[in-house]
């Protein structure tokens, strides 16, 4: 265990679970047929099913259950081909029906795994308990008025997956790559963009300590967590409160606590006495859903390739280490931009490309893979030109940063430049016996034993070709030249 | 006599032009004016200048030759149906001045068809009772009075009381009604006209305002059976906005009665002999089983074992279900709200002022029965015995077609009788609940008159979506009983 906590009576250490709330892409809501796109005018995506009208009626998005189908085979999980839906029954002004519609004691997907990467390259396999599908709620807004609040439905009935990790975790670092893991996975699913600032995935994080051997403790569940770093703050500030709790004679109370950033600290927000009483009950207006293993089947097939498949292929395909791998599959598109590249040449001189030329010219001009001013096609045919020793590596570096700047053709700067590698071995003699001119007094050394000098010498020459010779050549040429 | 008319008479009398549309809709808005006041019927009457603009299009209709099944015949709906661009209160202050921007599916299918709708007619608030005392527009009074005793007022049965009331009276050919635990056949059988419940699924739930969603099932209350055969078809068919609306083809239900019921057999539930059944329920009981032999049906005796739970569990699970379904009453979007400093101040404010005792009763007995701790001891419990009530039903039409029994326990009673009593009120759905539970169609058809001149009704229960041997049947009895018998305030009545 690397992560502990050492207090006055002993070592503790935590024991964590994380239920994520990850919005699906869908173009249409859970239940109703109003539209989902993020950033709306208020209320402008509401159907009267999301305002919860009299006599209005849920039917059920046949894409959502696809989404959450997807989402289980990419966990590994079982897929539960009966689920049914619940009312989860509570009042609140974001909450039209006075209920969510949520999956309670027969959830869409049951038990499955993630593996996930620790910095110090240990791996390690966390638990999926379930997940299921419900309605999310809409947004109150306060800072509108100094009296009245105002509530924004755009939001409500968007349909959530619900993930819910064993409490398997026992470090925030392990915590936070599982969140990363997690989000990577639904993200070459496309059933989550998992952007955690604009709110379409969220953290509860369940926390509790104990010391080794222990059975569990009572736990705390922070709410509606919203970035990864918060997530292994909010670990590390409550499991610290808890011991102090435990080792002062008290008890941790069960209940529901808010992290707080700013100032570093969790803070009650609902205790145990008052926590609702949510009357779950099978909604009288859904019948169960009952799937198919035939489709189930079918969209199995149909899965794209996801992470830890595509970095084990990458390094076997294109003889890259597992490091790199990991790098360019962190994102899909990244993956997809390498693997173009890659494809038919060098695997390792294009990852050097990429992780290298590239992502530095994305950082300096502040460009994601998707608008990189050099496509990959271009990239692909620069390097190309450096197989057919049109030019050398060197210059490559100079056709690169134009292309970056122009976003012409390697071929074209090449042309227009004039960069052409010099293959010409009367060219080359020529520079070299300039060079040899220039520097008798160095070539004299040379030849009474100075070795060292051949490096000046094939310098020189490189520079009176302006950097287009073939290095090879030249080192060949020089040779012969030196040693007459 | 036009507001006398069944809606088969009154088809084919506008079909070969003996009378318009326009004339038709007039006659009843002329008897709503004159008997509106007394009997309560209706919340909400249609402006005359938009019923007459409908009538209009039904006579320009029948001159096209494009007319509907339903088509110039004028009609009630229940306040309980969203209605386009017209109040819709649930008989509630909640909804005292909703108007829904939407036109739910069984009211959009039955002007489709080319129905005229004459207002929309009272009921219990949110559907809940037995005598339609529970209205926020106060209660819709039976046009039936007792022989000897005009004075005393007697309900109309409920919660469709004000739609059985108004086609009991000449102020609709028929009505719609819902049904959750015999809300249209124990105030048909109150006001001596036909009522239909169809099978669970038969008719879209969608812009009906929810009670109890897994029993609420919205259907025809008319003069004959075959009209509620009409009607039906009218009303039915799938709805993809309704998870649990039935796909089945929707069948001329109306050809269905007139057909032979020679050797169909029926059933007599033992458990329906209830002690204490009044001897006039009894012999009108037998008295059906005697013309229904007399017609060629072998009669039966079946077993329905679990039937005395029905009552019982019906009044945990329409509850529950209730406390969930009206939680959207809030104040927050439409309908009432009354202001406070706080969210939870609003919803109490508004929730106190919005509904009625018997609402409030229902929610917190549902709350109470799902609350943590209850819900394994009643909603549970009260699921699966629901389920033993089906199985029942499922065992006895494995022998029998249909399942014959009184409607209703007692003719309809006086306003202010059984009020201090909410048990007592509930016994009045002691016959029809079951039925509901299983999510089969029954239907009530007026047989006779009691003692003190009050009409009586028969239910026959059929196998799920057989609709068609339960009308069948009924037209039998319907033919049998002869039942021609009008109340004491009827639109034709001193005229």
């Amino acid at each position: 265990m690397s992560y502990t906590i050492e207090g006055r009576t002993g070592t503790w250490e935590i024991v964590v679970g994380l239920e994520v709330h990850a919005q699906v892409i869908s173009h249409s809501k859970l239940f109703s047929g109003a539209s989902t796109t993020f950033g709306g005018d208020p209320n402008t995506q509401v159907s009267l099913v999301d305002a919860a009208f009299p006599g209005m009626l849920p039917v059920i998005n046949h894409e959502c259950v696809a989404q959450a189908i997807r989402t289980g085979l990419g966990l590994n999980a079982q897929i539960n081909l009966f689920s049914r839906f619940d009312r989860k029954n509570y009042f609140y002004a974001d909450l039209p029906q006075g209920y969510q519609i949520s999956q309670f004691e027969h959830p869409i997907v049951g038990k499955g795994t993630i593996s996930i990467e620790l910095q110090n390259g240990d791996v390690r396999e966390i638990g999926i308990t379930r997940l299921h599908l419900e309605q999310d709620a809409g947004k109150l807004l306060h800072d509108q008025d100094p009296t009245k609040s105002f509530v924004d439905l755009n939001r409500s009935g968007v349909a959530l997956m619900e993930i819910v990790s064993e409490p398997d975790i026992r470090e925030p670092e392990e915590a936070g790559a599982y969140l990363r893991k997690l989000r990577q996975i639904l993200r070459y699913l496309g059933t989550c963009d998992g952007n955690m600032e604009e709110g379409s995935m969220r953290a509860d994080v369940n926390v509790s300590v104990r010391k080794a051997g222990e059975p569990f403790r009572t736990r705390c569940e922070i709410k509606n967590v919203n970035s990864i770093r918060f997530v292994m703050q909010a670990i590390e500030v409550e499991a610290a409160r808890q011991v102090e709790i435990w080792e002062n004679g008290g008890e941790v109370d069960q209940e529901t606590r808010l992290f707080d950033p700013g100032r570093g600290e969790t803070r009650t927000m609902r205790s145990k006495e008052d926590a609702h009483d949510y009357r779950y009950f099978p909604d009288p207006d859904l019948l169960p859903l009952v799937l198919e293993q035939a489709w189930v089947d079918e969209l199995a097939t149909r899965l794209p390739e996801l992470p830890d498949a595509k970095r084990a292929r990458f390094q076997a395909e294109y003889g890259i280490a597992f490091y790199d791998a990991g790098v360019l599959i962190a994102e899909q598109a990244v993956a997809d931009y390498y693997e173009a590249v890659a494809r038919g040449r060098d695997g390792k001189l294009a990852a050097t490309w990429v992780m290298g030329d590239l992502f530095a010219a994305l950082n300096r001009t502040s460009k994601t893979i998707e608008t990189s001013p050099v496509s990959a096609d271009a990239l692909g045919k620069m390097l190309d030109l450096i197989a057919d020793k049109t030019i050398n590596g060197k210059i490559a570096k100079e056709v690169f940063e134009d292309m970056v700047e122009t976003g012409e053709s390697p071929d074209a700067i090449v042309e227009k430049k004039g960069l052409r590698q010099v293959t010409d071995t009367g060219a080359i003699d020529a520079a070299i016996t300039a060079v040899l001119e220039k520097h008798p007094d160095k070539l004299a050394e040379y030849r009474s034993g100075k070795d060292k000098l051949f490096g000046f010498f094939v310098g020189q020459v490189m520079k009176e070709t302006k950097g287009k010779a073939n290095p090879a050549m030249v080192n060949e040429a020089l040779k012969t030249h030196l040693d007459a | 006599m036009l507001t006398g008319l069944t809606l088969t008479e009154a088809r084919a009398g506008l079909a070969a032009r003996k009378f318009s549309a326009r004339e038709l809709a007039q006659a009843h808005l002329d008897a709503i004016g004159r008997l509106n006041t007394a009997l309560n019927a209706y919340i909400t009457v249609l402006p005359e200048a938009d019923v007459l603009a409908s009538a209009d299009a039904a006579d320009a209709r029948y001159a096209a030759g494009t007319a509907g099944i339903m088509d110039g015949l004028p009609i009630g709906v229940k306040d309980l149906f969203c209605t386009k661009g017209v109040r819709t209160t649930a008989a509630s202050k909640m909804l005292a001045d909703f108007v829904p921007p939407y036109e739910s599916t069984v009211t959009a299918n039955l002007l489709n068809a080319g129905a005229v709708f004459l207002g929309k007619t009272n009921l219990d608030e949110f559907a809940m009772g037995s005598a339609n005392i529970n209205s926020a527009f106060g209660p819709a009074t039976n046009p039936w009075k007792r022989k000897g005793d005009e004075a005393t007022a007697l309900v109309p049965g409920g919660s469709s009381g004000g739609s059985s009331a108004a086609v009991a009276a000449g102020m609709a050919l028929a009505a719609t009604g819902t049904d959750t635990g015999g809300s249209i056949r124990q105030p048909a059988a109150y006001c001596g006209i036909v009522g239909l419940k169809p099978t669970y699924g038969r008719c879209s739930r969608w812009g009906t305002i929810a009670f109890a969603s897994s029993l609420d099932q919205a259907g025809p209350m008319t003069r004959s059976v075959a009209d509620a055969g009409l009607m039906l078809e009218a009303m039915a068919g799938f709805d993809a906005k309704d998870s649990t609306s039935s796909n089945r083809p929707v069948p001329a239900f109306h050809k269905a009665v007139g057909k032979s019921v020679k050797g169909l057999r029926v059933g007599i539930p033992a458990e329906y002999r209830a002690p204490g059944l009044p001897a006039e329920i009894v012999a009108m009981w037998e008295q059906g089983i005697a013309w229904l032999k007399a017609a060629g049906c072998e009669v039966v005796d079946v077993s329905l074992p679990h039937t005395r739970y029905g009552l019982t569990t019906y009044y945990i699970i329409a509850p529950a279900e209730c406390s969930s379904n009206l939680a959207r009453y809030d104040g927050i979007r439409f309908g009432l709200r009354k202001d406070a400093p706080s969210l939870d101040g609003v919803y109490e404010a508004t929730r106190a002022a919005g509904f009625g005792q018997e609402v409030r009763n229902r929610i917190l007995m549902g709350t109470y029965v799902l609350s943590a701790g209850y819900y394994d001891a009643y909603y549970l419990k009260a699921q699966k015995v629901r389920t033993l009530i089906k199985r029942d039903f499922e065992n006895a039409f494995e022998n029998v077609d249909v399942l014959l029994t009184p409607t209703a326990p007692s003719a309809a009673f006086a306003q202010g009788e059984n009020m201090d009593d909410p048990v007592q009120m509930y016994l009045n759905d002691i016959f029809t609940v079951p039925a509901s539970m299983a999510g089969v169609p029954a239907l009530s058809v007026p047989v006779g008159l009691n003692d003190a001149g009050l009409p009586l009704g028969l239910q026959i229960i059929g196998k799920h979506f057989d609709e068609e041997t339960v009308l069948s049947i009924g037209g039998a009895l319907e033919a049998a009983a002869g039942f021609t018998h009008t109340p004491s305030i009827h639109a034709g009545a001193g005229a």
